[in-house]
């Protein structure tokens, strides 16, 4: 059995009367990458930080090399957050000095070769996307067995993000374990399992395939769209624009070809994608009524 | 309502340059957007996104060539970052932009309503902006850019960062502003949103390398492409990249049919048709490319 990096047995977190994470079971492998999606709200952050030992958990077991998470712990993870987390005033080499620093291991840190031509320049003033690789490079410098990533590449262009990816997958094949929140479906690809979270609880859990199952959304296809749309909102049926078609989540054919009345429209099934399925999934009851 | 036909009012760049000082931010490009259509502006980070969206909105002015735009009152614009008001509520936001357009009250009430419903907003109208998650405050910012109805809506990064249920509740306001006939362009670092586009203009260091329907995009895509488990050795190594867990290998002197009566492969790794993800990469992986073969010599103009 490959050896558990980080294990949370039904964990729950409380501020005041708010659950922000319900009895969450979540188990992190050496060598897999474990991706953890769920909207704005859902937890993922709160989780992370309780892994990271920087919130007591109000129930539940966390575990992180096998002991409570702690100072120690700490050193063997390697965290990116959202914000970066660098020093905007500081030069890249200088905060990496830093963490070298931080992490006990002296005060000088070598500059790669890429950042070279950045040497002289404050954090704060460098394109979006080399900030990015500075805070990845911070991160990793002290070969964590532990990798705790949160949406470490929003907003970068596709190249940028595959080499993102091929640095994670670079410490995972050298034996660390990686937790990653992202917001882009297409990486889950990238992830060996997913682990969907929805107001503070764990939804869904598996590979992406595993979680699509076999779930179908309904396909619009008419010109103009604009009569279709209006056709399925008088309904309350949620539509998306894809291309020149409609895509209708959790609407079967049949109530949709109802909702569409004397339109002139084909209507179709396909596969749901991992997104629809994410929102099917994570939409609270309330909201999925008020919706349709 | 019937669609107009493409490009029927003449809206979009023409050959459009714009400095910054000695830099080239924006260099001969040329974008047509339509009513009832979505275009999308995709790139990387420094690729010229931000300045095409503040010159097609009239917030900022070109160097050279020529944008054609609706009236300034009839453009809804939507900077990267939001463009709200932190510390007004979410109603007064919405209602301080109602009153800057003159829109009755009434019916201003019922659009901001109509609105705020359909973005999972109506529970928060009395939050301040300030105090929104990313998501609800893009969507905030959606909305104020298109209360007033415009015919041309101009969103820079509505949803990046944004989670994927928020995401779908952007895309709900956007389609319905395209149903009824409002010429949208997005800038987005998703592709599978710029999927949905109707028109993509892929931009790298402030030119355009990829122009055209997503299809069209694909379909211009120069080599082939193949999938292989591991990143093959060498030079086929600096052409390729991670997707889906595995590695695209992207092979530039085979022509679009492949090595057909070679006798033999050209490339190791099993064919695999492209989409716009990948039609995008190739573009931009090519630029880098060409630049290391340029080295460092004259590339005028354009500075990263």
């Amino acid at each position: 059995m490959t050896e558990t990096l980080a294990e949370c047995v039904a964990v729950s977190r409380r501020f005041g009367r708010f659950v922000a994470v319900a009895e969450v079971d979540l188990i992190l492998r050496r060598g897999e990458v474990v991706g953890l999606l769920g909207a704005n709200g859902a937890g993922k952050t709160t989780l992370i930080r309780m892994l990271l030992g920087l919130l007591p958990a109000s129930a539940g077991v966390v575990q992180v090399f096998g002991g409570s998470p702690s100072r120690q712990a700490r050193r063997r993870i390697g965290y990116v957050p959202q914000s970066l987390g660098l020093y905007d005033d500081l030069t890249a080499g200088e905060n990496l000095a830093f963490s070298a620093a931080v992490f006990g291991r002296g005060t000088q840190a070598s500059l790669p070769d890429w950042l070279r031509p950045y040497a002289r320049v404050p954090v704060g003033g460098l394109p979006l996307g080399v900030q990015r690789r500075v805070a990845f490079h911070e991160a990793l410098e002290h070969r964590p067995e532990l990798l705790i990533l949160d949406e470490p590449t929003s907003g970068v262009d596709p190249l940028a993000r595959a080499r993102l990816w091929d640095t994670i997958a670079g410490a995972v094949g050298a034996g660390a374990g990686a937790l990653v929140t992202t917001h882009y479906m297409d990486e889950a690809g990238e992830c060996d399992r997913l682990v969907i979270m929805a107001e503070g609880r764990v939804v869904a859990m598996g590979t992406a395939r595993e979680i699509t199952g076999d779930a179908q959304v309904s396909v619009v296809e008419a010109d103009p769209l604009a009569a279709a749309y209006g056709a399925l909102e008088a309904a309350g049926f949620p539509a998306a624009l894809a291309g020149r078609t409609l895509r209708v989540p959790a609407v079967s054919p049949a109530d949709v070809r109802r909702a569409l009345g004397s339109l002139a429209a084909r209507v179709s099934e396909a596969p749901v994608t991992l997104e629809e399925r994410f929102f099917q999934l994570t939409v609270s009851d309330n909201r999925a009524q008020a919706a349709g | 309502m019937s669609s107009p036909p493409v490009g029927a009012e003449g809206w979009g760049a023409t050959g459009v340059c714009v400095r910054y000082g000695k830099r080239l931010a924006l260099d001969q490009v040329t974008f047509p957007i339509s009513s009832g259509q979505m275009s999308a502006v995709v790139g990387g980070d420094g690729a010229g996104r931000t300045t095409l969206l503040r010159c097609l909105s009239g917030a900022m002015a070109v160097s050279e060539g020529v944008v054609r735009r609706p009236a300034q009152r009839q453009i809804g614009y939507l900077p990267a970052g939001s463009g709200t008001y932190p510390d007004l509520t979410v109603a007064e936001n919405l209602a301080f932009r109602a009153a800057a357009y003159q829109i009755p009250a009434a019916e201003a009430d019922e659009r901001i309503v109509g609105y705020l419903n359909r973005a999972g907003l109506l529970a928060v109208r009395d939050r301040l902006a300030g105090r929104l998650s990313g998501g609800m405050r893009q969507k905030l910012g959606v909305i104020a850019a298109m209360l007033h109805r415009p015919a041309l809506l101009v969103l820079d990064e509505p949803t990046t960062g944004v989670d994927p249920v928020s995401r779908a509740d952007l895309w709900s306001l956007i389609a319905h502003a395209t149903a009824e006939g409002v010429a949208v362009v997005i800038a987005t670092s998703y592709l599978d949103e710029a999927e949905r586009a109707s028109r993509v203009l892929v931009l790298d260091a402030g030119r355009a390398i990829g122009a055209g329907t997503p299809g069209q995009i694909v379909a211009a895509m120069p080599g082939r492409l193949r999938a292989s488990d591991a990143r093959p050795e060498g030079a086929a190594g600096l052409r390729s990249w991670r997707r889906d867990g595995g590695w695209r290998v992207w092979d530039p002197d085979e022509g679009p049919a492949g090595p057909r009566g070679s006798g033999q492969a050209a490339g190791s790794g099993r064919p695999v048709d492209p989409d716009l993800q990948d039609a995008v990469t190739v573009a931009i992986l090519a630029r880098e490319l060409a630049g290391r073969e340029e080295q460092p010599a004259a590339r005028k103009g354009v500075q990263r």
